[in-house]
């Protein structure tokens, strides 16, 4: 019963939808009917412009939150087992971490210029804090004893990175990689808009200057269909890597 | 060689005040020897072991070993289990010879044999939260014993054990202890256990805590624990207990941090 609520309610909202846009209650310039939208989409889905701008968007959000969400990582796992990294590094995070990344990508084409790795590089600033924040507080809420035991059986190094510090943090830096993810796909869809003539996000800023709406929607369903399947992803992913988290 | 514990003292500061966990303790323990520790709750029983493991330094005082090629290896059981939830049971039991560089078959294969030897065959591939609290605290003694410690120093391992399985269990532990004789040092809060297991029994008094006397349970080795009944320790235990009885009434009335 449960499972079917939500398509249930999808429906029912599409099929309102729908009868308002072809009755004339809404505008169907602005508010195409989903029939429309279907079509079009399934038109888009036959081109090769379409392919080659999902393209562009995906390497840029793999690039961004592989070097970002990375340096995040590493970064997490150093400031998480010194404390005097922690101590001089926290201040200069809790200070960039709020700035709206998309504020920043006007300094960003004045160092990196006006190309693919500016806006990569905008992408990995924002993938870079959530990994950051959350595989530092995954280290530090590593149990004391847990600690303790690594201290007296000798691990030290590599060794105690990867049998203690990684995987004890492991379960928050899922969450991290999912909310980097996240926004990295926000940013990414954002810059193209700014600034890319390839893309999902090109292409929604084009739709909505020459007023083809069912393209923008039909786009956004795209985009909401990539968050669906990277989220779904790192689901799997999650249960795959903790197979110790059966039971809390 | 010995193992020498020469006044050492021991406090916790914080904002919220200062605990004063250990007063000069001093007592001397040999290599071959099983040694128990009892006392009331609080009294700085596991703050002992983690000063012998070497995992927090006194305020005063000296720990000194005597004899082993230096330092000798010391391995902690701690009080809860503290195995990892990310490690099979096997990895976990492993831990220690891992990073002792043994090599991944022949620790696994040390690891799972001494996990035979606990009546955990079993489990070898199972994560720790699929155990209970019995077989998870036999884990972790198996995790200490397969590293062969010179010092083993054990905190209420079969706390979490029934009467039965943790009779089997104390005999099955003395058979591994006979088997290469390393120092033990063993925290209980059953003066019957420390008697039954120990060669010494020393009796600490309440916080900050002070090794108040000894006791020398009159049983021989090897010991017989489950074919029959130990009449000859109710002295002993009459006395610890009454040893005790004092700092025990005083601790469950209100206490005041010293600060
Ligand atoms: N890390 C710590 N920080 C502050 N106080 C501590 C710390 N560890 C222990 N203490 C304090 O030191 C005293 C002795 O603690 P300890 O754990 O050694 O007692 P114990 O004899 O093992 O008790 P139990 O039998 O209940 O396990 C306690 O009063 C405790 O509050
Ligand atoms: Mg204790």
């Amino acid at each position: 019963m449960e499972r079917w609520l939500p398509p249930a309610l999808l429906l029912a909202g599409l099929a309102l939808w729908e009868v308002a846009a072809r009755a004339g209650w809404i505008s169907a310039l602005f508010f195409p009917p989903p029939s429309a939208i279907t079509l079009t989409l399934l038109r888009m889905l036959g081109s090769v412009d379409f392919w080659a701008g999902l393209g562009s968007t995906l390497m840029r959000l793999t690039a961004g939150v592989l070097i970002g969400g990375g340096a995040g990582l590493l970064l997490g796992w150093l400031m998480g087992v010194s404390r005097p990294l922690r101590v001089a590094l926290a201040p200069l995070v809790a200070a960039l971490h709020p700035l709206p990344k998309l504020a920043l990508f006007p300094i960003v084409l004045v160092i990196l210029g006006i190309g693919e790795s500016s806006k990569v590089a905008l992408v990995a600033l924002t993938a870079f804090f959530p990994m950051l924040l959350n595989t530092l507080a995954g280290v530090q809420q590593i149990d004391p004893t847990h600690w303790e035991v690594a201290a007296n059986y000798g691990a030290t190094g590599g060794k105690l990175l990867r049998r203690v510090v990684l995987p004890g943090s492991l379960p928050m830096t899922l969450t991290g990689l999912r909310l980097a993810v996240n926004g990295a796909l926000v940013v990414t869809i954002a810059i193209e808009m700014l600034s890319a003539r390839q893309g999902l996000g090109a292409t929604i800023w084009l739709a909505w200057q020459t007023l083809r709406t069912e393209d923008l929607y039909a786009t956004l369903v795209v985009i909401g269909g990539l968050g669906l399947a990277s989220n779904q992803l790192l689901e799997s992913a999650t249960r795959l890597l903790l197979p110790w988290k059966g039971k809390p | 060689m010995h193992l020498s514990v020469f006044h050492i003292t021991k406090a916790f500061i914080s904002p919220r005040g200062t605990i004063s966990a250990l007063a000069d303790v001093t007592f001397t323990a040999f290599q071959g020897e099983f040694v128990a520790l009892v006392g009331p709750s609080g009294c700085g029983k596991s703050t002992l072991l983690r000063l012998v493991a070497g995992l927090l330094a006194p305020d005063s005082g000296q720990i000194d070993f005597t004899g082993w090629p230096q330092p000798p290896k010391r391995r902690l059981v701690f009080q809860d289990h503290a195995l990892f939830p990310w490690m099979t049971v096997a990895d976990n039991v492993a831990f220690g010879l891992e990073m002792d560089g043994i090599d991944r078959t022949d620790r696994r294969q040390r690891a799972i044999a001494q996990l035979e030897s606990m009546g955990l065959a079993g489990f070898a591939d199972h994560y720790p939260h699929e155990l209970s609290g019995g077989m998870k605290q036999r884990a972790a003694i198996a995790r200490a014993f397969v590293t062969q410690p010179d010092i083993l120093l054990m905190d209420e391992p079969l706390r979490a054990l029934d009467a039965q399985t943790r009779l089997v269990i104390q005999e099955e532990l003395l058979s591994l202890w006979e088997r290469r004789r390393p120092l033990v040092l063993y925290v209980t809060h059953d003066i019957e256990e420390a008697l039954l297991l120990a060669d010494r029994v020393l009796v600490m008094s309440g916080r900050p805590g002070q090794v108040r006397a000894e006791v020398t349970p009159p049983l021989g080795r090897p010991r017989d624990l489950t074919g029959r009944a130990h009449p000859e320790i109710e002295e002993s235990k009459w006395q610890i207990w009454k040893l005790l009885e004092e700092d025990v009434r005083r601790q469950i009335q209100p206490q005041r941090v010293t600060s």
